[in-house]
């Protein structure tokens, strides 16, 4: 039996125990509603709420911990040399049993003992889901009927059901935290591991970038050494060349859209613009590398330039076009924040539409732009797609933006798609190079919202 | 007074050139998006159609089975590619030499076989008899047909050599090659084989992730934003939260692909590649737009609703599940389909999860190994063919068209339901 179904019937039964709950709360007073403490429906969700949560909890724990103890079981009856083997062998020997189990290819040729354990491990997963099924089951009813048993007129159900929503809600609310948490953990300790085997000094100022570890001794061009610094310029590079694109264009559509274009202007300009950001960044990376960056080839070399076929520029400038509606709309929002008064005066003192914007305008709502660009910034420096396709994979220590260069988010897509082993530094050091990319971003937003916070302040 | 007329020409200039530029900045904008979609459009129409070669099959008994059989399993193991390369022998016997039959055969794709074998299957009857029957070209002819190939270059240049050139144009006299919608692109999985593939299993696996991203993101969201806008005390702790939150917002969505990584692959053991963790990751990724969101739009009803409810004696909770909650659903609702339009697109964090592996099945559930749409255009950019390059564009087409919609129904909910007090 699946354990949607299982799912489903559970559902089905507290329906039920709802309506029993609801009737007999309705019995107990003959049906004089005023009679009772709470409302009947509550008496009836009380009971579908203690049918239900110590069921699920129940399956949860169970699910989680079933594949451990089976396999501990399957491998307790494995024979005694196969027991011995290192961990890594024995995971292959246990995939193969899984896989036998269920159907499907096996690697090794299958022995007697093979095949004895692969019976032996499905047995013991039917066991385990029947005994999962009918404890679940028990628990649901035993529970429903207890809590249908406890209604009285005197019972809360209201206040007991709201606890039970009430810490729904609290524990919902503590997600993000524990999100941030796992995050924070979860590069934390790589890193760490990461740092054992390379010094931070060596990883972040470090002038050369080439991950590959040599499996021989006498391997070329594989020497394993994390230096940071050109991926961080790399970063550098293409983020500013984002910028360069985005900042005047979004703000000075910003200041347009503000301040001069009519109602039906705007109403049309305004959500093409804003199209512009939904756009997924797989769609621009393709943009880039198919359209772009082969434009900017062709004109370089008519120019008689030679540009990289994956140029900085050509992720640069697409990167900015993704980046425009994105600082347009923040700095759409801090323009209109500044209050009418200041303009209305500037006018009265005889100045022009672009001497009050340029004067007052800009000046007033300045914080309120800074932290939109850096905002935006954090965004461009935790960008993957659009440098993934189109900036190169080899670290170039350059400033010249028609070279290829690659970034942090190229290695760290690059070290983890694909083979990976998770002891060596190859893999780790995506990790340490992830933690880099939060805590630089981390910083930025803060600072940003900050800025855009005491700038909100000033004028409410 | 004439000192300020002097300058006045000056003013008015900069005034104009000021307003130009603005205007510029946004024509720009403008022309940056059209652009976009032109060359997506125009490299992707193509797509669409898929060019079909008329064969005249002769369903050899010797080759399949003999007359009669009905055994499913001695049907399928009929040597179906060898009456393909037969077929085409006969249908152009002066093909003799080895190298040149292999030509020959490259016109067709590998998929002529299995429809073959399908009709077989399906009609055990036809053994024995002739038929004419439509079969995807190899995608290089394909590609000739729609000209994407330039005939001006030198043969060893190109994918289509001289005398495979001569084959199709006869071929093409004889009526046997036609463009024809393209099914397969939305019926099929992933392919090696340009013309064999479609988008239906990454569509499918997109289905699924976002099932399950929204069935974790929603409620949770919405209760979150319920819990620090209507009953949170105003504390330390709830003022972290809603800093975390904000934070939340603007990390790198990779992050949160290393994350998933980390916490649901390695620590919990779940499998790579499946839309469940695909799902989990995308949600706690969306949680924070959806909980902005739903918190804007709880803020947005007034307070008077809320004292009058409380007033009649309701207790704060039913204030909130009788009242508050269905005047801010729309908003909410909005917020939602904003945020899984953007899952929707996102690659990043599903390449961390192991989700570019190739999978030619159509999943079935959540637990099936599949890909989104989203890896599925960055597979196939980085796929060498040519054929490839239009149906990377195709697929983004039809992944625009699934995010301007939904962001379409996001803006009509709130045209709709938007309430002013």
């Amino acid at each position: 039996m699946h354990t949607s179904t299982l799912i489903i019937v559970l559902l089905g039964l507290m329906s039920l125990a709802y309506y029993l709950g609801r009737k007999r709360s309705l019995n107990l007073v003959s049906g004089r509603v005023r009679d009772l403490h709470s409302l009947p429906s509550y008496y009836g969700l009380h009971t579908a709420l203690w049918c239900g949560i110590p069921a699920i909890l129940l399956l949860v724990v169970w699910i989680s911990f079933e594949g451990s103890v089976v396999t501990s079981l399957v491998v307790d009856s494995l024979p005694q040399e196969t027991q011995n083997l290192p961990s890594e062998r024995l995971n292959l020997v246990l995939n193969d049993i899984r896989n036998l189990a269920t159907g499907d290819i096996v690697s090794t040729t299958v022995d007697e003992n093979m095949q004895q354990a692969a019976d032996h491990y499905a047995r013991l997963q039917s066991i385990s889901h029947m005994a999962m099924f009918v404890a679940a089951l028990s628990l649901a009813i035993l529970a429903g009927f207890i809590a249908h048993r406890s209604i009285s007129r005197q019972q809360r159900a209201r206040n007991r059901v709201e606890k039970a929503v009430n810490f729904f809600l609290l524990s919902s609310s503590t997600l993000a935290i524990f999100t941030t948490i796992g995050i924070v953990l979860s590069v934390l300790f790589e890193s760490l591991r990461f740092f054992q085997q390379i010094p931070v000094t060596d990883f972040i100022f470090g002038l050369e970038w080439s991950p590959q570890t040599a499996i021989r001794a006498d391997q070329v061009g594989s020497s394993g050494v994390f230096g940071a610094i050109p991926l961080f310029a790399g970063t550098f590079l293409i983020t500013l060349i984002a910028m360069v694109v985005a900042v005047p264009i979004g703000l000075l559509s910003a200041i347009y859209m503000a301040e001069y274009a009519g109602r039906h202007f705007r109403s049309l300009a305004k959500p093409v613009l804003e199209v512009l950001a939904g756009i997924p960044t797989v769609v621009y990376g393709f943009f880039a590398a198919l359209t772009v960056a082969p434009f900017f080839r062709d004109m370089g070399a008519s120019l008689g330039l030679g540009v990289s076929s994956e140029s900085a520029l050509a992720a640069g400038v697409v990167m900015g076009i993704m980046i425009i509606p994105f600082i347009s709309s923040l700095s759409d929002d801090v323009i209109n924040a500044v209050p009418q008064a200041m303009r209305d005066g500037s006018y009265g003192l005889g100045a022009t539409r672009s001497e009050t914007i340029r004067q007052v305008i800009i000046p007033a709502a300045l914080p309120g732009i800074v932290g939109g660009v850096l905002l935006a910034v954090s965004r461009a420096i935790g960008e993957t797609m659009i440098v993934v396709m189109a900036a190169g994979l080899s670290a170039n220590l350059t400033a010249n933006p028609l070279e290829a260069v690659t970034t942090v988010t190229v290695q760290i897509v690059t070290l983890l798609v694909g083979d990976q082993e998770f002891d060596s530094a190859k893999t780790l050091a995506a990790f340490a190079l992830a933690l880099v990319l939060f805590v630089i971003t981390l910083a930025l937003n803060m600072i940003a919202l900050y800025i855009v916070r005491k700038y909100r302040e000033q004028y409410e | 007074m004439s000192r300020v007329e002097k300058g006045l020409a000056r003013r008015y200039r900069q005034e104009r050139n000021f307003k130009r530029l603005g205007l510029g900045a946004i024509l720009l904008g403008l022309l940056f998006v059209s652009f976009l979609f032109i060359s997506i459009f125009a490299n992707g129409y193509t797509a669409f159609q898929q060019t079909f070669i008329k064969l005249d099959v002769f369903y050899d008994p010797e080759m399949i089975a003999p007359v009669g059989e009905t055994d499913p399993d001695v049907l399928s193991a009929g040597n179906y590619g060898g009456l393909v390369k037969a077929t085409m022998r006969e249908l152009f016997p002066s093909v003799t030499n080895r190298r040149d039959k292999k030509k020959l055969y490259g016109l067709i794709s590998t998929g002529a076989a299995f429809q073959i074998r399908e009709r077989v299957m399906q009609d055990p009857s036809v053994i024995g008899q002739r038929e004419s029957m439509w079969v995807p070209a190899d995608d290089d002819v394909d590609m000739l047909i729609k000209g994407h190939i330039d005939l001006n270059l030198p043969e060893s240049d190109r994918r289509i050599k001289d005398d495979q050139l001569s084959w199709i144009q006869g071929m093409q006299e004889d009526g046997r090659v036609e463009k024809r919608f393209n099914t397969t692109f939305f019926t099929a999985g992933d392919s090696r084989e340009p013309e064999l593939s479609g988008i239906k299993g990454a569509a499918v696996g997109s289905f699924f992730t976002l099932l399950i991203c929204l069935a974790i993101s929603f409620p949770v969201g919405v209760a979150a934003a319920v819990y620090l806008e209507e009953v949170a005390p105003k504390n330390r702790w709830t003022d972290l939260i809603e800093v975390n939150i904000n934070n939340l917002a603007a990390v790198p969505s990779i992050v949160f692909g290393l994350l998933g990584l980390a916490v649901f692959i390695n620590f919990f053991g779940l499998p790579r590649s499946v839309p469940l963790v695909g799902g989990l990751v995308l949600a706690l990724m969306t949680l924070p737009t959806i909980i902005i969101a739903s918190r804007a739009a709880l803020k947005s009803v007034p307070p008077s609703i809320r004292e009058a409810a409380l007033g009649v004696g309701a207790s704060p909770m039913q204030t909130i599940t009788h009242h508050v909650l269905p005047l801010a659903l729309p908003g909410m609702l909005t917020g939602t389909i904003i945020g899984m339009a953007q899952a929707l697109g996102e690659t990043a964090p599903l390449l961390m999860i192991g989700m570019v592996a190739f999978i030619v099945d159509i999943p079935g559930g959540a637990m099936d190994p599949s890909a989104v749409l989203p890896v599925q255009i960055y597979l196939w950019a980085d796929s060498p063919e040519r054929a490839f390059v239009e149906r990377t564009s195709a697929a983004i087409m039809v992944l625009l068209a699934f995010l301007i919609s939904m962001n379409l129904l996001a803006v009509w909910l709130r045209k709709k339901f938007e309430r002013r007090w």
